[in-house]
Parts: structure tokens; C-alpha cells; sequence
């Protein structure tokens, strides 16, 4: 029986509803120490002294000079200390690290900072230091605007989001073999072991990373464990002791990196009767004090700034600048959930301006296949836009309800259509040249991959389309830890590019393996023959080709497509807006697993009305002033309305089984639709999350 | 202190305001019982206490003393609800599951979908928009009653 497109029960599932599943914080190591962060408190200036106000015995100290290789955290520019070397570039950076086996003494422990503050940067407007910049460029915007007959201009502001994953960051650092292991809650272990073989000064053969359990990801541990490694790894390696360092909630939101903000500005050069005929648009992203992940969130977010929209003449100029704030870093939909909020909110005005339906403006525009991208990527037969859009339209009865809604006060409806880029930018895939590998057991097969589970179900997926293409039961594939001594790297599990990527490889390896065993059943084969082993790698499918000094041609293999329609009602005394009626329809590929795509569409919008209506991050002298759950509000089951969930199958070729990546998809829309169905209420709101302040003070609009 | 933790009756040598969260996951290894938050909002230290949820990490255990505290561990008859989280997507990355689970499991088999909304707003998931939680609890439900209609089972639970 085919596992593909079938609900089949997740590997570590049972682990997980009987308490079973062991995360970082549950191991315990003979010997072990307890890890601490002593950090900044000023946003910029030089550190002029450290005092220890504590007895030493028992402690081990930790400081920049220890560090035995280069004191950064090597991953795309490598201009972020491990361990601040007398400046600071941000309010909780990280100055000092210290253990000890009791918890209570390390906590005890008083260590004052004296500074020589410096004025600090904290609004991006301001900023001199441009981390990246990037233009993308369609046609000549002047022959576009010349053939307007109406031009509409807006800014849209997004704020900082927290991943919140519920398992705070945490990492177990063992000094073996002279050298390190490093367990942990995280994403991507060849980050971390790569960062951690350059903080060593270690050969890639001494550092090893084992991936535990992990309490959800978002992209918040995409990047960050390579930090928290490294100074988890330089505590145990002094001490010669394994060392424990699990952040707490404060911690965590204060110290870790969060979702970019963004200000966005559009101007479209439109025809009366709806036709785009010139999109500029202008980002700018906050990328915190150093550089981290900033290139390529802005790049992602450039890349889908204009919407799934077709327009002959485009220019998309996107800039990511310092501040003295704690790095931004990844989080699901990395730049693309902050433009597609500016995109769809201005699409709704330029409508308005228009006098056109909403829903109209975008059927009158939206890419069909054939048509190209701003970078000139053209879209072949799976581009559904135009199909999720009218199943949308449909399946909420937009037209009648916001007919319904305009005469209630407080009440709306709108609309957001966006797209998703699944795997790596550009020629990203082709750089990371991905390895998967599969090995014959006695009993079927095992896959090794460092493609992570961290919630979204890898280990299933990867499960399912192995024992199709190997033609055995699901059961009968194991999926080996993510172990870099064991693994080969399979690149980061981030970029909704796992099971479409990876998956692609290890469909590649079934393919071979079954070729190989011929008639035989993996069990007999493995009587007979013993074991054998097929390693695989990213191949770039034909015909895909992109200029990255240009910014031109194929930026992803695929896209998929989603289409979100919220209701809203906005109290009347308390300006507070709710999410009253969710439709959401994507269209991922193939479903390998209906029961995860659904999760991940789920997941993803609710994190999406967070960001649109909830989760606000306040900044007080360069850092999070609400840390804390009781005052940055996640979605709880108060909150949401019931989801009504349509999934669309348009199969990519490419993709195994017909599969796209889904992970991301779903955090585009929602922001939009909810701010567009707050318009649709009367409230000119441009900004999320759309909070009651925000809702106060917006200036009115004709429904 | 003397306490019932799944059954079994234990006596611990800890500090009465330590945190019953403490003392479960360091104490006696029971490590289930999850830390989100440490400030009352997450829920993943969901346990019972006399057979209601509470916040392990807000409790200290002098407040357990002489009674019966059920973790993840130890909980039974709720095999088709665990099952049920499983195959309806009621979990994913697993932290917040533990406490979910045993919430889930004090609601009566009558309540009204709105209210497992509110006896479940104390908890907190960042993954699966609570969806494949309602759908979980649904189809255990669902489960019991066909169970319990079968004449060769009497009256089932």
C-alpha cells in the first residue's frame, strides 16, 4: 500500500504523547555543569570593566580571550563576536560565560559591566551601515508610469516577531575525544558544527552535533544554536566537564533574534480599468547589530515584494541597514511575510482608488502560467494563482459576506494572495549541494539526512516517499539521528525546501537501491548480499538558470500559492480586532501527507494572525521590554476561529511525487487579509500587528 | 514530604517552596512534565493534582503534600486520546504535548466544542493552530462512544 498522500502515524509520535521524547533540558551527564550568559545592558559603546563580585571557587570563567580560534559566529559575513572583545553593538550581547554545578550559585553569582556608552542607532531610517542592497529590474519604470492613468503610493510597516518556539534554546556541550559533542534543540547541524570548528579552532573530524528533540524551530533555531554552541563548547572545554546551558523565557526573548521589521513602500502605476503597468517598491529591513542571515531575508523579501502579480515594468529596491538591537534573524517566511503584507494592504488601495472589486483588481492581474516574474522567471503549468484566488472567492462567499458585513459596524472582510518560493534563492541549492543517503537493514531501509524534525514531521515525509520509491512499507524505514559523525549534510531544514529538496534526493537513492536489489525484497537481499549504501545529491532540474549579479532569471524551482480570507470584529469600545472567520486555500504540490500539510497550513496562518493582530514586540533602549508570555501574547485557543482549510494539488515535476515545499506558505497571507478586512471595517490601518492603539489612531475609510 | 505521583506513594527531602516542576523532572526524573515559560502562561508543566490541571511550575510542592499529583508518565485510560493526537496532527514538535494531553483528558465527554476551547486556553502551542488538538480530542470521543455502543463491551469506559 503507497504511504505517499496517506495519513501515516509519525515516527516519533508515540514518544511524544507518553512523555517519552527526550529534549535538551531532560538530559542529565555525569559531571555535568550548569551554563550561564552574563550579557550587555547598553545598546553601544566599549566595556571599561569587568568585576567578578563573587567567591571563584568552583566556577569556570569564560571569556573572549579563551576563545582558541576566531572569535566569531561563522555563518554568511563574519562580523559577529562570539564573546564581545571589549565593544558592544547591542543590549544583550554576550560579554561573559560562567558554570557551575549548583544552579543556585551560578544564578547567585553578581558580575558588574562598566561601559563607555555610545550613541546608539536604533531607527533604521537613520542607519548609515547597509549590511546588503539589492535591485531587482523589469522593463523601464518611466514607460510603466507613462501608461498609468492612476498612480497609488503607500508605506506599510511591519514590527519584530518572536519565534516562540515553546522549548527555550538549550545546548549540552561534552568535551570527548579531544574534541567536542554538542546535543541540542536546533535546526541546521552543519551551521553549528561549522560555526564551532572555526570558534575551536577544531578539524571538521573533532566537533560533532547531535541533534535532539527539538520544541518547534520557526527559523529561531536556524542560526542562533551556533551561538549558544559556542559558548556552551568553550565553558566545557575549560572546565573539561560537560556543560548544560538552557536559556529561560526571558532569556530567550531578550537575547535571541527575532523576525526582521520592515517599512515598505509602493508605487503602482495603474490603467482605469485595473491593469498594472508599473510596480516600484522600496524595502527597507532592520537587521539588528550584526549581519547574521540579514543578505538573504532581504533578498527573500525583494524577491516577493511585488506579489503574484504580472507587470511589464518593475524595480524592487531593497536595502537591510544596522541597528544597536539585538541581531533579526530567521523566521518562518524570512522577508516574504513582511513584503506580501505590503504587497496585498496596497493592492486593496489601488482597488480602492480604483473604485474596483478587490477580488477583481487581482483576478485582472494575477500570474497565470507563462507569465514572468519580476526577475523574468517564467512560470510554468503548476502557477495556480489564479485557481487558489477563485477557490478562495468561492469557498468564503467573499462577495456576499462583504456585502453583509458593510452595513455592521466593526465588521469586515478581506483578502490576501500570495506566493512562496520553496528552497534556496537563486542558485543557493546548487551551492549547498545537498547529500542524503539511504542503507539497506536487514529489515528495509534507514535514511541518514541532517534535515531535522523539529515539529513539521521530516522524519515521516522523508519516510513516505522512500518507501514508495523503494516499493516497502513505511514501517520499515528508520530514519537514523541527525548526528553529524553519521549524517552527511543534507543543508539546513529551513526554506520549506526538506521535503521537496532532500525528499527529491532520497527519492533519487530509493531509485538506485531498488535497481540494485532487482527482485529481491530488501530483507532477502540483506540475507544474501549484506548491507550496501546509496549516498545522492542535489541536481539542479533542467532548464533553471539565475544571474545573482544581475538579480535575473529562475530565483526558485517552483512556487506555491495561498489565498487567505478574514472576517473581523472590532470591538467598539476596546478597538481590539478579532479574527471572526478564517478561509485559507493553498496549493502545495502533491500532498505526501495530508494530515502534516494540514498542520503546517494551521500552524503557519495562526502564527499569521499573531503577527497581523497580537504579537507586538516593544523596543526600550535597544531591547525587548515585554519578555515575557504574560505580555507578548502568542494565540491561544481563545483567540482563533475555527479554519476552514482547502488544499489544492497542482503537482511540480520536480518535486517528489509531485510535491512543493509547504513550511512557509502558510505565514504570507494572513497579516494582509486580516489588515484588509480592518480597511473593509473602516479603519485605514497599514501597519501590524494591527493592535487597538494602532486601530485608535487610524484615520477612517469609506467602506 | 510525602506525596502520590502516579500512583506511588513517594517522600522527597526538598526545600516545601521548591517548584513541584522541580522536584518532578530533577528529583524523582520525571521529565515529561515540561518548562515553557516558569511564569504560569505556557502550560507545558501541565499536571494533575487531585485529578485537576495545574501549573507545576507556579506550585510549590509543600502545596502537593499528601496529595495525588498524575504526570504524563503516569496517566491511564487515556490510551485513544494519546493514539488520537497522534493521527490527527494534536502534535508536532511535542513540547507543549505532555500538558495538553493531560488537560484534554479532565474534560467531560458532554462539553461543547466552545468550551474545550476555554478549558484548553490555558495552554499554549506554537504549531499546530490548535486545530489538530479540537480534532484529536473529537475523534477520541468519537472513539469512546462507538466503544462504548458495542454490546460486547458493556458500558465501555
Amino acid at each position: 500500500m503507497p504511504a505517499v498522500g496517506t495519513p501515516v502515524p509519525r515516527k516519533e509520535g508515540l514518544d511524544k504523547v507518553t512523555g517519552r521524547a527526550r529534549y535538551t533540558d531532560d538530559v542529565v551527564l555525569p559531571g555535568m555543569l550548569f551554563g550561564r550568559t552574563i550579557r550587555a545592558t547598553i545598546p553601544r559603546g566599549r566595556i571599561t570593566g569587568v568585576h567578578l563580585d563573587f567567591d571563584p571557587h568552583g566556577f569556570t570563567v569564560v571569556d573572549a580571550r579563551d576563545i582558541p580560534g576566531r572569535n566569531v559566529v561563522a555563518l554568511i559575513v563574519d562580523d559577529q563576536p562570539c564573546l564581545a572583545d571589549g565593544r558592544v553593538s547591542h543590549t544583550e550581547e554576550p560579554v561573559l560565560l560562567l558554570a557551575h554545578a549548583d544552579r543556585e550559585a551560578l544564578l547567585g553569582a553578581t558580575v558588574r559591566l562598566d561601559y563607555a556608552a555610545e550613541p546608539a542607532v536604533l531607527d533604521p531610517r537613520a542607519s548609515q551601515t547597509v549590511f546588503k542592497e539589492l535591485t531587482i529590474q523589469k522593463g523601464c519604470l518611466d514607460d510603466g508610469f507613462g501608461s498609468a492613468d492612476v498612480v497609488v503610493e503607500g508605506e506599510y510597516r511591519t514590527g519584530h516577531q518572536e519565534q516562540l518556539y515553546i522549548e527555550p534554546q538549550g545546548v549540552i556541550a561534552v568535551p570527548e575525544d579531544g574534541g567536542v559533542t554538542v546535543y541540542g534543540s536546533l535546526q541546521c547541524p552543519y551551521y553549528v558544527h561549522h560555526a564551532l570548528s572555526v570558534l575551536l579552532a577544531l578539524p571538521p573530524e573533532r566537533v560533532r552535533v547531535v541533534q535532539l528533540e527539538t520544541g518547534g524551530g520557526f527559523g529561531g533555531k536556524e542560526d542562533y544554536p551556533s551561538i549558544i554552541a559556542g559558548h556552551a563548547a568553550l565553558l566545557a572545554l575549560k572546565a573539561n566537564r560537560p556543560v548544560k546551558l538552557v536559556y529561560d523565557r526571558l532569556e530567550d526573548m531578550r537575547a535571541t533574534t527575532k523576525r526582521h521589521p520592515a517599512i515598505v513602500r509602493h508605487r503602482t502605476g495603474v490603467t482605469r480599468d485595473g491593469r498594472l503597468t508599473a510596480i516600484d517598491v522600496e524595502v527597507l529591513l532592520d537587521g539588528g547589530a550584526y549581519t547574521t542571515l540579514s543578505p538573504v531575508v532581504l533578498s527573500r523579501g525583494a524577491l516577493h515584494a511585488t506579489g503574484p502579480y504580472r507587470c511589464d515594468h518593475v524595480r524592487v529596491h531593497g536595502r537591510v541597514v544596522q541597528t544597536h538591537t539585538p541581531p533579526n534573524g530567521a523566521f518562518r517566511g524570512f522577508g516574504a511575510p513582511q513584503t506580501q503584507f505590503a504587497a496585498e494592504a496596497h493592492m486593496d488601495r489601488v482597488a480602492a482608488a480604483l473604485g474596483l472589486d478587490p477580488v477583481a483588481l487581482r483576478e485582472r492581474n494575477v500570474w497565470r502560467p507563462g507569465d514572468t516574474t519580476a526577475t523574468g522567471q517564467r512560470l510554468g503549468p503548476d502557477c495556480s494563482a489564479a485557481d487558489v484566488l477563485r477557490v478562495a472567492v468561492e469557498r468564503s462567499r467573499y462577495h456576499e459576506r462583504r456585502g453583509t458585513l458593510a452595513g455592521r459596524p466593526g465588521a469586515g472582510i478581506g483578502l490576501a494572495l500570495v506566493f512562496h518560493g520553496a528552497g534556496f534563492t537563486g542558485s543557493g541549492e546548487v551551492k549547498l549541494a545537498s547529500r542524503a543517503a539511504l542503507q539497506l537493514t536487514a529489515t528495509g531501509a534507514r535514511i541518514r539526512v541532517a534535515s531535522t524534525e523539529i515539529g513539521q514531521g521530516a522524519r515521516t515525509v522523508l519516510a513516505q516517499v522512500v518507501a514508495d520509491a523503494l516499493g516497502i512499507a513505511y514501517d520499515d524505514v528508520e530514519v537514523a539521528e541527525a548526528d553529524t559523525r553519521f549524517v552527511p549534510d543534507s543543508g539546513p531544514t529551513v526554506a520549506s525546501r526538506t521535503s521537496m529538496v532532500v525528499g527529491r534526493i532520497l527519492q533519487g537513492c530509493a531509485v538506485r537501491m531498488r535497481e540494485r536489489l532487482g527482485d529481491l525484497g530488501p530483507a532477502d537481499y540483506h540475507a544474501r548480499h549484506g548491507p550496501f549504501e546509496v549516498e545522492g545529491q542535489y541536481v539542479r532540474p533542467a532548464g533553471l538558470d539565475w544571474d545573482e549579479a544581475a538579480y535575473r532569471g529562475d530565483a526558485y524551482g517552483c512556487y506555491g500559492y495561498a489565498c487567505d480570507v478574514v472576517e473581523v470584529a472590532i470591538d467598539a469600545d476596546t478597538y481590539e480586532a478579532r479574527a471572526t472567520a478564517v478561509t485559507t486555500v493553498h496549493d502545495v504540490g502533491r500532498v505526501l501527507h495530508p494530515v502534516l500539510v494540514r498542520g503546517q497550513i494551521e500552524g503557519g496562518t495562526v502564527q499569521g494572525l499573531g503577527y497581523a493582530l497580537l504579537e507586538e514586540v516593544a523596543m526600550r533602549d535597544g531591547a525587548m521590554a515585554n519578555a515575557q508570555l504574560t505580555n507578548y501574547v502568542i494565540p491561544t485557543t481563545a483567540d482563533v476561529p475555527p479554519l476552514d482549510v482547502v488544499v489544492l494539488e497542482t503537482p511540480y515535476v520536480e518535486g517528489p511525487f509531485g510535491a512543493k515545499g509547504v513550511g512557509e506558505l502558510p505565514m504570507d497571507a494572513p497579516a494582509a487579509a486580516a489588515v484588509n478586512a480592518i480597511r473593509h471595517a473602516g479603519f485605514d490601518v497599514r501597519e501590524v500587528p494591527a493592535t487597538p492603539e494602532r486601530l485608535s489612531e487610524a484615520p477612517c475609510v469609506s467602506r | 514530604m510525602r506525596l502520590s505521583v502516579n500512583g506511588t506513594a513517594v517522600e522527597v527531602d526538598v526545600h516545601p517552596l521548591a517548584r513541584l516542576l522541580d522536584v518532578l523532572r530533577e528529583t524523582l526524573g520525571l521529565t515529561g512534565t515540561k518548562e515553557g515559560c516558569g511564569e504560569g502562561e505556557c502550560g507545558a508543566c501541565t499536571v494533575l493534582l487531585d485529578g485537576r490541571p495545574v501549573n507545576a511550575c507556579l506550585l510549590p510542592v509543600a502545596h502537593a503534600e499528601n496529595r495525588e499529583v498524575v504526570t504524563i508518565e503516569g496517566l491511564r485510560g487515556h490510551e485513544a486520546l494519546q493514539e488520537a493526537f497522534v493521527t490527527e496532527g494534536g502534535t508536532q514538535c511535542g513540547i507543549c504535548t505532555p500538558g495538553f494531553v493531560l488537560a484534554a483528558s479532565t474534560i467531560g465527554e458532554e462539553v461543547a466544542p466552545a468550551a474545550i476551547r476555554e478549558a484548553l486556553a490555558g495552554n499554549l502551542c506554537r504549531c499546530t493552530g490548535y486545530e489538530g488538538i479540537y480534532r484529536a480530542i473529537d475523534a477520541a470521543r468519537r472513539a469512546s462512544r462507538e466503544a462504548g455502543s458495542r454490546p460486547d463491551r458493556g458500558g465501555g469506559r
